[in-house]
């Protein structure tokens, strides 16, 4: 089992290329026909800071200094985090042909929707910096613990997004129950508020959400300008281990009868 | 597996889940209830059942069958798309599939950025794809519209990019689905020479397909597969001959079928002084058929029954076209036969030595009337029947011949 663990790992290295090729058309291919094209990858998370600060600062007037940013550092993971998840989630399924008349490595195909995902998240980064400066939150050195968290983020991510994928091709329900699942725990997450917000007692809680974890960690490096919490990080990636090998075990179970299932 | 066998199967069984689509999928209280339990016997369908193959280096094996006989199963499970629930598979070599061409091509993206993923989705890397790109190009023919997005070519012309990249991989192996059929004429040779290309050079190809003219040509063995088991395998011409008697004699119990189905359709006339109580079409051997290959014998057999006694009796048949063209008519009468002293209930035979007819359906008029042609009883479509043939030769009458040719 663990051999098995371990030759998914390296036969996804080994495609390495198809991946980042399929994900780069998948990033081209999104704003494809468009006018803007890729411009879009920037303007996508600037209209939505401009929407969330519209609607939080002006209209809602939430009292905490610089809250429009401080939202923005979590909502940018999150929605790395929600949309790999949702376009992972059907990934096998929607892929069609692949699956069912070709030879294809199929564990790429999430991995290709994590890693586009991702690729757009990092571009997004540039804009954050951007209006922290602006919003004159000072950057500090704790910004060199940010490819630490993002490893135990896309190790989160990749993992459950594997695990989901094939679950959807035996019940499709996986992607609709998903899709409302991730409306919880997005306010389940404090990324609308601070964690000083959530009353004492129920602090543990937030701590055993993992979404929870790298929102904190991001936010503590980003705007707190402090070192994340590296016992909850290392949690994190425990957890995200044991869910990845439970994932591969299951893709790896029933791999072969998604070409039958599509 | 010796040394020069490329593709080996043996005992190979799959079968698939019978799926409703009311039930098409798990649901959530399933896998809550019974999350490994197996799924109950009677659920599956049986689509290959203890296949064996062997293929040499370098042979070409072409599978026929009649739709749903399992040759499509086999050929992705050859690929490797799908798993045999039973036996063994084995192929040797870098495998490409035309099975389906084009195969995650991207509507928005030009024809040279999808050969670049299809080739990658095939397995070559970038630079051998880019050392190719030109060659691929080339051999597609599509030169001016290959940094077009794929989404405004046509059906064909994306047919045509599939195939180039497929068939630039350099496979050792190759299976073939019946693609060979899609684009034009050009095209199609195109797919010929490059498989008889893949042939000299001995590459294995595997060849699932309905066109027995292509069968001849390329295949070096044929099997047939009927039912998910191998019904017959050896020299082509043997299998398709074989399996060719077999689609005759199903389409030849439909056909009779069908044709008690279709009372209605006739057309009766007649005082009913005498009646025709049954019409039947023999082989030479005696038994009923409704299909005949062409220049075989025909018997038609007619049951009559007079109703009043009378010797002023003909029979007569004739043989329309499904376009009502008449291709033969005959009766006693014409043929001054002046049978007399008719019994009250008898049968009527005429023999036809050879039918040399072309391929297609026809339809057979059987009449009893008296000699100034007031009908007793007579039956337009009494019954039909369809010639087979082997050659594609065209109108209605094959009188028997042959060609010469002479020098001078």
């Amino acid at each position: 089992m663990g051999q098995q663990f371990v030759q998914h790992l390296v036969e996804l290295k080994r495609h390495w290329a198809l991946v980042s090729a399929l994900a780069g058309r998948e990033l081209k291919g999104r704003y494809r026909g468009s006018l803007l094209g890729f411009l879009w990858t920037f303007l996508n998370p600037l209209l939505l800071l401009l929407v969330y600060a519209l609607v939080f600062s002006v209209y809602f007037r939430v009292q905490m200094a610089n809250y429009a940013v401080f939202m923005f550092t979590g909502l940018l993971p999150w929605i790395f985090f929600s949309q790999a998840l949702m376009e992972g989630t059907g990934s096998i399924t929607d892929a069609g042909s692949l699956v069912t008349k070709v030879l294809f490595p199929q564990q790429v195909l999430p991995a290709v929707k994590v890693t586009a995902n991702l690729v757009n998240y990092i571009l997004s980064l540039p804009i954050l910096l951007g209006f922290l400066w602006l919003s004159g939150v000072s950057l500090k050195w704790t910004l060199l613990a940010f490819p630490l968290v993002a490893a135990a983020h896309v190790l989160f991510t990749f993992a459950l997004t594997l695990l989901l994928c094939a679950f959807n091709v035996f019940m499709r329900d996986t992607r609709h129950i998903l899709a409302n699942l991730l409306t919880l725990w997005f306010f389940l997450t404090p990324i609308l508020y601070p964690l000083s917000q959530v009353p004492e007692k129920y602090r543990m809680l937030v701590y055993l959400n993992p979404a929870a974890v790298f929102t904190l960690a991001y936010q503590d490096l980003f705007f707190w300008g402090r070192w994340p919490r590296w016992e909850l990080l290392g949690v994190l990636v425990l957890l995200s281990l044991v869910l990845l090998f439970v994932a591969v075990t299951v893709f790896e179970h029933y791999k072969e009868y998604f070409a039958e299932k599509i | 597996m010796s040394e020069n066998t490329v593709i080996e199967v043996s005992g190979l069984g799959k079968r698939f889940r019978r799926e409703m689509l009311s039930r098409d999928y798990g649901t959530w209280k399933s896998l809550v209830i019974r999350p490994f339990t197996q799924k109950r016997k009677r659920d599956y369908i049986t689509v290959l059942d203890g296949v064996n193959l062997e293929v040499a280096r370098g042979r070409t094996l072409a599978v026929i069958g009649q739709n749903g006989s399992g040759k499509s199963t086999l050929l992705k499970i050859l690929a490797g798309i799908y798993k045999p629930d039973q036996g063994r598979v084995q192929v040797k070599g870098r495998i490409s599939s035309l099975i389906e061409l084009g195969a995650g091509f991207h509507p928005e993206f030009s024809g040279r950025e999808n050969v670049m993923i299809n080739g990658t989705i095939l397995g070559l890397s970038k630079r051998e794809i880019t050392e190719r790109m030109d060659h691929i190009i080339a051999y597609s023919g599509l030169e001016d519209f290959i940094d077009a997005p794929v989404r405004t070519y046509s059906s064909g012309m994306y047919v045509r990019l599939g195939f180039s990249v497929a068939v630039n991989v350099d496979p050792d192996v190759l299976l073939v689905d019946e693609v060979l059929a899609v684009g034009d004429e050009a095209f199609s040779h195109k797919c010929e020479d490059k498989i008889n290309q893949f042939r000299r050079s001995g590459k294995t190809i595997c060849l699932v397909t309905h066109d027995m003219g292509a069968v001849e040509k390329f295949a070096d063995e044929v099997v047939w597969l009927d039912g998910g088991c191998i019904a017959a395998r050896g020299e082509p011409r043997r299998v398709i001959d074989a399996y060719r008697q077999k689609v005759a004699k199903d389409e030849d119990t439909i056909r009779r079928s069908q044709c008690a189905e279709d009372e209605l359709e006739k057309d009766r006339w007649g005082d009913g002084d005498v009646l025709i109580k049954a019409v039947r079409l023999l082989d030479g051997a005696g038994s009923e058929r409704a299909v005949f290959q062409s220049g075989s014998p025909l018997v038609v057999e007619m049951d009559f029954a007079r109703q009043r006694p009378t010797d002023d009796l003909v029979f007569g048949i004739a043989i329309h076209t499904a376009q009502e063209v008449l291709c033969y008519g005959t009766n006693t009468h014409l043929e001054k036969l002046n049978w007399t002293d008719f019994p009250e209930k008898g049968t009527v035979r005429l023999s036809i030595e050879r039918l040399d007819m072309v391929q297609g359906s026809y339809f057979l008029d059987v009449a009893a009337h008296a000699k100034d042609g007031r009908a007793y009883d007579y039956i337009t479509r009494a019954s039909s029947f369809a010639v087979r043939s082997s050659l594609a030769d065209v109108g209605v009458f094959r009188p028997p011949h042959k060609w010469e040719l002479k020098a001078g």
